[in-house]
């Protein structure tokens, strides 16, 4: 009995129309591609992206050369130098990141005891050249006071969990 | 000795110990802040308490608790964590959590023990003490907020430095340290409070915010900006050297370093030269090595060997003097001295320039003899173990010469040769002083062997020491004390005038038509002769660079491994920390590749083959750290007339502690420490 029954499944195409039926069901119910570039899809607040380098609100920026995420990242993407300011506090001379080497673990930001470090909702920086991607203390600072509301945002949602 | 048994372990100690020590000796470490073994207890931070059995049933502080015979100690139960527990949340009620921007981060002792016994969270909840920073001179930053009050900075300050300078004042929560009116540490040691900080009250001022320990690369070394030979740790990163710490050595330095040897490393990164210069046209301009060394040797031919002469600098390690030794040997030449002051030393046995007690010696020394020398300034660790016998024992300490103070009771016997004169036929009281004296020292300078009458001031104190008692089959009491960390190497190798040669004075004023000066900048340049071709081989552009026809750029010692002889005949090698700047060469290797342009190839083509060379020119070469003691065996007195001596004082040999080679001049640290500290004493001597 169980020859003839696997036969006339296989002579009526009944697996076949089965997953034509199925095709058939997807054509009916939303689509879930996106026309990337004009539409985007949602990231979570921990999304961990392009770096930036935070200010306090009144300008002065955070980072006080602590090194601990420099200590911390496990690719040594991080360089970091260090003197004291002109008004005697500890402050980096020159910050570098590699994103070529950063493997995009988020430790740096969570080793930062003052939220200066932190990896923002920005994905999209890829660069003609290898060059662009060596992050200079600038180049972070700038992406900071560009991403500075997002940033903010994402941190006090995820405030809560930490 | 007392059988004391910790943690099941059971020890023999001294009687006499703290249970501190029993437990060290049972290989338990006690958390600890204000006890430190080479200054005397406090038992305050209360961190060391453990367990005792029979006692009273209550944590004690095994700092302060002397052992007894049969004593049982616990070091780990429940009270015992519980009373550090409680002492940790103590000591972090007042100290700030600014680690991040706290030098003393990844090498301090409060992060490490609040690992063991802090609490994550705290308690506090009521406003925490801010105290005012102070102002302690332009060596040692000062964040007080942070200070835990162990007082090791005011007891090693007034025991170890003997420079009563920091206290306490007011008392319970409102103690405060510091220097009561504000002024600048007056201690040559004042560097060593940055290592006996526990944590970061007290931090490296020039070192502010550098680096993180734990990035930096670690070498270990010996020190030659005295002829003390201290052992260091070079701490790098990348090409730079960015501190320098004293090592562990209790022969030599116990665990403390000089200011000088510690913050004069800003001048290894100003006024080098990196690239062989050559003199046309009138103007130094720069060049290759083989056009360098093509400007010698053609300068060279035709000279005559006695016409060339070479001096070594003080800073030169024992492989580059050798080299230049064999090279001007095979040159022909005889013309060689290494006493840039002209120092009157005799170099026929080893025993008339070196340190023969030894420095861990003194401390069995009971009567100090101090002639022409200002040790605080020429040689402050030495100094520093001068002192600790006098603190031991109230030793006599007479004093011949023009010395401040040197931190312990001295007593003044005159100014000039004469008084040595009087000593040797005791009609100073002194003499007596010394003649009771199992094991006295004499200490003899360099401020003493410069004048005319260096020899005989050399052979009286030899005579003194003779006639006192010094010189028996026990103990060797005449010390010679240098200024300079190549001297003793130099001499030991015999870098001085050969058979007819011609010493320092007969090289300068046109003695010689080609001079070779290794790292020799600390003679009067201008007595050159005119016509004489200076080559220059060093790593700074200072006074023997400037009077230059070429300059070939050399290695600073950290940037080579180098051996060196300390004051005492102890031979220590230093290693490569960092490698010289732009085209420089260690020293011995730019001596062989010339030797290969002059015609005269040296016979050793790596370290290890000169370094055996080495041991061939004098076997101490190969006793490479450690030193025995030597008893002296032959009396015969060097020459020179013990009679001679003169009525003029005798000079300092060290003006200025803080700027006495290339590498401190050219500091802009020991820059400001010069003003901090000599010119307002110079200007108040005016």
């Amino acid at each position: 009995m169980g020859f003839l029954d696997r036969t006339a499944r296989a002579m009526l195409l009944g697996e076949l129309l089965s997953g034509m039926a199925l095709t058939l069901s997807y054509l009916f119910k939303p689509k879930v591609t996106i026309n990337y570039p004009y539409e985007r899809g949602p990231i979570g607040p921990r999304f961990k992206g392009e770096h930036a380098l935070r200010r306090y609100p009144n300008g002065e920026e955070r980072c006080i050369a602590c090194k601990l995420c420099e200590a911390v990242c496990p690719a040594q993407a991080i360089t970091i130098e260090a003197e004291p300011r002109e008004d005697g506090s500890r402050r980096t001379t020159r910050y570098d990141i590699d994103m070529t080497k950063c493997i995009y673990c988020g430790l740096c930001e969570e080793a930062c005891p003052v939220d200066a470090i932190v990896e923002g909702p920005n994905f999209e920086f890829a660069t003609e050249t290898r060059e662009e991607l060596f992050y200079n203390k600038n180049k972070l600072l700038a992406n900071g006071d560009r991403w500075e509301a997002e940033i903010a945002m994402r941190l006090e949602l995820d405030a809560p969990y930490r | 000795m007392a059988k004391v048994t910790v943690d099941g372990i059971e020890v023999e100690v001294p009687n006499g110990s703290s249970v501190l020590q029993a437990c060290e000796a049972a290989g338990i470490e006690i958390p600890r802040f204000c006890y430190h073994e080479r200054l005397s207890v406090a038992g305050n931070c209360r961190m060391c308490m453990v367990e005792i059995e029979k006692a009273p049933p209550k944590p004690h502080a095994s700092c302060a608790f002397p052992v007894n015979d049969g004593m049982v100690v616990h070091t780990d139960t429940p009270m015992v964590r519980a009373a550090r527990r409680a002492a940790m949340e103590f000591l972090l009620i007042n100290h700030p959590l600014d680690c991040p921007i706290c030098d003393q981060g990844g090498e301090c002792d409060l992060q490490d023990q609040a690992v063991a016994y802090g609490k994550d969270g705290s308690r506090y909840a009521e406003n925490k003490r801010a105290v005012k920073d102070k102002n302690i001179g332009p060596l040692v930053q000062t964040v007080m907020t942070r200070c835990i009050h162990c007082t090791r900075c005011i007891r090693f300050i007034t025991e170890v430095a003997g420079v009563p300078d920091l206290g306490a004042t007011a008392r319970g929560e409102n103690m405060e340290v510091g220097t009561y009116v504000q002024k600048a540490l007056g201690s040559e040691l004042s560097g060593n409070l940055i290592d006996l900080c526990p944590v970061g009250a007290l931090t490296s001022k020039p070192y502010a915010f550098t680096a993180r320990p734990w990035e930096l690369r670690k070498t270990d070394s010996v020190d030659v900006l005295d002829a003390v030979g201290c052992n260091i740790r070079v701490d790098t990163r990348g090409p730079e050297v960015l501190r320098i710490l004293p090592r562990l050595n209790e022969d030599v330095n116990e665990e403390w370093l000089g200011d000088k040897s510690r913050f004069s490393i800003d001048g290894l990164k100003r006024r080098r030269v990196d690239t062989p210069w050559v003199k046309r046209d009138g103007t130094l301009q720069k060049a290759t090595w083989p056009a360098a060394f093509a400007a010698i040797a053609a300068k060279l031919k035709g000279v005559a060997g006695a016409r060339i002469g070479a001096i070594a600098g003080d800073l030169c390690d024992a492989e580059s003097m050798l080299a230049l030794k064999d090279l001007m040997a095979s040159l022909g030449s005889q013309n060689l001295d290494c006493r840039q002051d002209g120092a009157k030393l005799d170099a026929a046995r080893r025993d008339f320039y070196v340190f023969n007690s030894s420095i861990a010696g003194i401390e069995e020394a009971d009567a100090i003899l101090i002639v022409g020398s200002d040790p605080r300034h020429e040689a402050p660790v030495l100094n520093a173990r001068i002192r600790k016998r006098f603190v031991a024992g109230n030793i006599p300490v007479g004093v011949i010469g023009p010395t401040g103070d040197l931190t312990y009771k001295t007593q003044h016997l005159g100014d000039t040769p004469s008084v040595l004169a009087a000593l040797i036929a005791g009609s100073l009281p002194f003499a007596e002083v010394l003649k009771a004296a199992k094991k006295p020292m004499i200490i003899l300078g360099q401020g003493a062997l410069v004048g005319i009458d260096g020899a005989a001031v050399l052979a009286a104190c030899w005579q003194l020491a003779a006639t006192v008692g010094a010189l028996s089959a026990e103990w060797h009491g005449f010390n010679v004390l240098h200024t300079a960390a190549a001297r003793v190497g130099a001499l030991d190798l015999g870098f001085l005038p050969g058979p007819g040669g011609k010493d320092l004075a007969g090289m300068l004023g046109g003695g010689v038509d080609v001079l070779w000066l290794l790292g020799a900048d600390e003679f009067d340049t201008s007595k050159i002769g005119a016509n004489t071709f200076v080559v220059y081989q060093g790593h700074h552009g200072d006074a023997g660079a400037a009077r230059a026809d070429v300059i070939l750029p050399g290695a600073a010692y950290t940037e080579k491994n180098g051996t060196y002889v300390n004051t005492e005949g102890r031979v220590q090698r230093g290693q490569l920390a960092v490698y010289p700047p732009g085209e420089a060469r260690e020293d011995w290797k730019i001596l062989r590749a010339f030797s290969e342009v002059a015609g005269h190839p040296l016979p050793y083509d790596d370290l290890a083959a000169l370094r055996a060379r080495l041991e061939q020119v004098n076997p101490v070469f190969a006793r490479v750290g450690f030193l025995p003691r030597f008893a002296c065996t032959d009396q015969t007195a060097p020459v020179g007339n013990p009679t001679l001596a003169s009525t003029t004082p005798f000079p300092l040999a060290v003006a200025n502690y803080y700027k006495t080679d290339q590498i401190s001049r050219a500091s802009p640290t020991m820059t400001i420490c010069t003003e901090t500290y000599v010119t307002p004493k110079l200007a108040a001597a005016e």
